[in-house]
């Protein structure tokens, strides 16, 4: 399913004192398939844009395509439910929606709301649990006696249970352990591959966009400052400084090697890997030169 | 969604109201509450109506906002006004509709109960719109401190005052944020049938309470943390100050209590 926002703009609490305008002619395409990482600084905009992607937010201005789905500013739009069920969205710190007695009930909750039955839900829940790495005898405990980290896969799995053809992931590895997070993030990047599910991941981590993301879009103050493959945006990681950003690990390696020792590597390498073979390659000639 | 709601929220501004001791503020509302019911004809009521207005207009609170945050509390007062319509049967029969009889002391009734109603709701919007809540619970406890002598806890009183209203915008951002991740999943709290709306309510609550309580004992923990033991010796660092702003308010208001009990029936 394609996403795209058409010059979206939008503003909190509109007509009153605390009017505030959050993001404003912000164009993105997502065809579907994509994994795309919005990064930018807090307060940038970046939950205001995920929040159009469902239709949880309507745009003050611009028109959000989602699927056959047209919304568009100032007009009455039906079908918002149907909308849902496509795009599912993992919020910041996830575990705050946990309400059901158990677990199997709480990921059965999302499903059964878009009409599935309570049979085919119990399945989806078993799988799910599976997918984000519980194990089974969890699904009868209460979601309030689970560890952080556990009740965080649990709230993945209510949404994963949706089955969505896109899944939208605020910074869904927040306060996790290293472990947990690389965990996590592999999952979603599986799920991705295995079922072209169109992901749209925000985080802070320019590790994990040089990594997983097809395409890279840079927020700030509520505009698209940039946005391209990870090759054209790490390509520049003078700018990024400049607006403040990280560069992975990586490229920093890479620049602080090219400073020191004067050899200009033909491109920047996203990965260890590809870095490494590159400089050997480059060693190797310059011992035979 | 939430964002409309204007009880309990603090709009800064750089106004007379504003600028006024939260204690004659305090005092202000307090008596002005008293001497509403004073009113009871058509002059005490727009006396009372002009004192309103004339308290809104100093404040510099836009009145596009105002409305859009009382609408609400707008049809309870139309509910009231309909509900003497119907229901108060004296005075001369003035419309006849089939069932429906309106008599003059409805309408006298009716109108005099909600507009009484609506100036009781400007008027303490006005005090939550134009003092920051550290201000109002500062006021309250200065103003309550004889209370301490026969032992009742001023100062615990006004600290729960202060954190309750502090976290009335957190609850609601929390309840903007669970409402929007359970419509992800499929709730809907605006639309269908009336029951499914009613169970809606359920996964909004039980996120809201368990995040309170937790919320809750962490402040706790944080205060101790920090040598909180209670108000005895405790210093402040914003010092009140009655300026003459104050006191002509206070001479107004006693004006307008003289000028009722003069005009009332
Ligand atoms: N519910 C809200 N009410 C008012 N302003 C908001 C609300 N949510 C976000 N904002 C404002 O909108 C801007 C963008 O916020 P957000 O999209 O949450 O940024 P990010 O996710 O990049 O940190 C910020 O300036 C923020 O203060
Ligand atoms: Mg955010």
């Amino acid at each position: 399913m394609d996403i795209s926002l058409q010059q979206v703009e939008y503003r909190y609490q509109a007509n009153t004192p605390f009017e505030r305008l959050a993001i404003e002619d912000v164009s993105i395409d997502i065809p579907a398939g994509t994994f795309m990482a919005i990064i930018g600084h807090t307060g940038s905009g970046k939950s205001t844009v995920l929040q159009h992607l469902n239709a949880l937010l309507l745009p003050s201005k611009g028109i959000v395509k989602i699927g056959n789905h047209e919304i568009k500013a100032e007009q009455k739009n039906k079908n918002l439910k149907q909308v849902r069920q496509k795009v599912g969205i993992v919020f910041q710190f996830p575990e705050h929606q946990l309400f059901e007695e158990t677990v199997e009930k709480d990921i059965m909750f999302g499903p059964m709301n878009f009409g599935v039955s309570a049979d085919e839900a119990r399945e989806r829940a078993h799988r799910a649990l599976k997918q984000v790495g519980l194990a089974e005898d969890i699904l009868e405990k209460s979601p309030f006696d689970l560890s952080g980290g556990q009740m965080r896969r649990v709230a993945i799995a209510g949404v994963l249970a949706m089955e969505p053809d896109v899944i939208v992931l605020d910074e869904p590895t927040a306060g996790l352990d290293p472990r947990g997070r690389n965990e996590i993030m592999e999952m979603f990047y599986t799920l991705h591959r295995e079922r072209q599910l169109s992901t749209i991941l925000v985080t802070h981590s320019m590790e994990d966009a040089a990594r997983y993301a097809d395409q890279i879009v840079i927020m700030r103050q509520g505009k698209v400052a940039k946005k391209g493959t990870p090759e054209e945006i790490f390509s520049d990681p003078i700018d990024l400084v400049e607006m403040g950003l990280d560069v992975p690990e990586v490229v920093r390696f890479q620049l602080k090697l090219e400073e020191k020792t004067g050899i200009k590597l033909e491109k920047i390498y996203l990965s260890i890997e590809e870095l490494s073979s590159a400089v050997t390659e480059v060693l190797s000639r310059g011992v035979r030169s | 969604m939430m964002e409309k709601m204007i009880f309990g929220r603090y709009v800064p501004a750089d106004s007379t109201v504003h600028k006024m001791d939260p204690r004659s503020k305090l005092l202000i509302i307090f008596l002005f509450v008293c001497i509403i019911f004073l009113a009871n004809n058509w002059i005490t009521y727009a006396l009372i109506g002009v004192y309103t207005f004339y308290m809104l207009g100093m404040s510099r609170i836009p009145v596009r906002f105002l409305y859009g945050g009382l609408k609400p509390v707008l049809w309870l007062v139309l509910f009231t006004l309909i509900l003497q319509l119907l229901f108060t049967k004296e005075g001369n029969l003035l419309v006849e509709w089939g069932p429906i009889k309106i008599y003059e002391e409805g309408v006298r009734q009716g109108v005099f109960i909600s507009l009484r109603f609506f100036f009781l709701i400007l008027m303490t919007s006005l005090l939550t719109l134009t003092t920051s809540p550290i201000e109002i619970t500062d006021g309250l406890e200065t103003l309550l401190n004889p209370l301490k002598k026969i032992h009742f806890p001023v100062h615990e009183m006004a600290l729960m005052m202060s954190i309750s209203l502090r976290f009335i915008p957190t609850l609601m951002q929390e309840t903007d944020k669970i409402m929007k991740a359970q419509m992800a999943r499929g709730v809907e709290f605006s639309s269908g049938p009336f029951k499914e709306r009613i169970k809606a309510v359920i996964p909004l609550l039980i996120p809201l309470f368990v995040s309170s309580f937790k919320r809750a004992e962490e402040l706790a923990v944080a205060m101790e943390a920090r040598g909180y033991r209670g108000g005895e010796g405790r210093t402040k660092y914003r010092q009140l100050s009655w300026k003459a702003a104050d006191t002509l308010q206070l001479v107004v208001l006693a004006i307008l209590t003289i000028l009722l009990f003069l005009l009332r029936a």
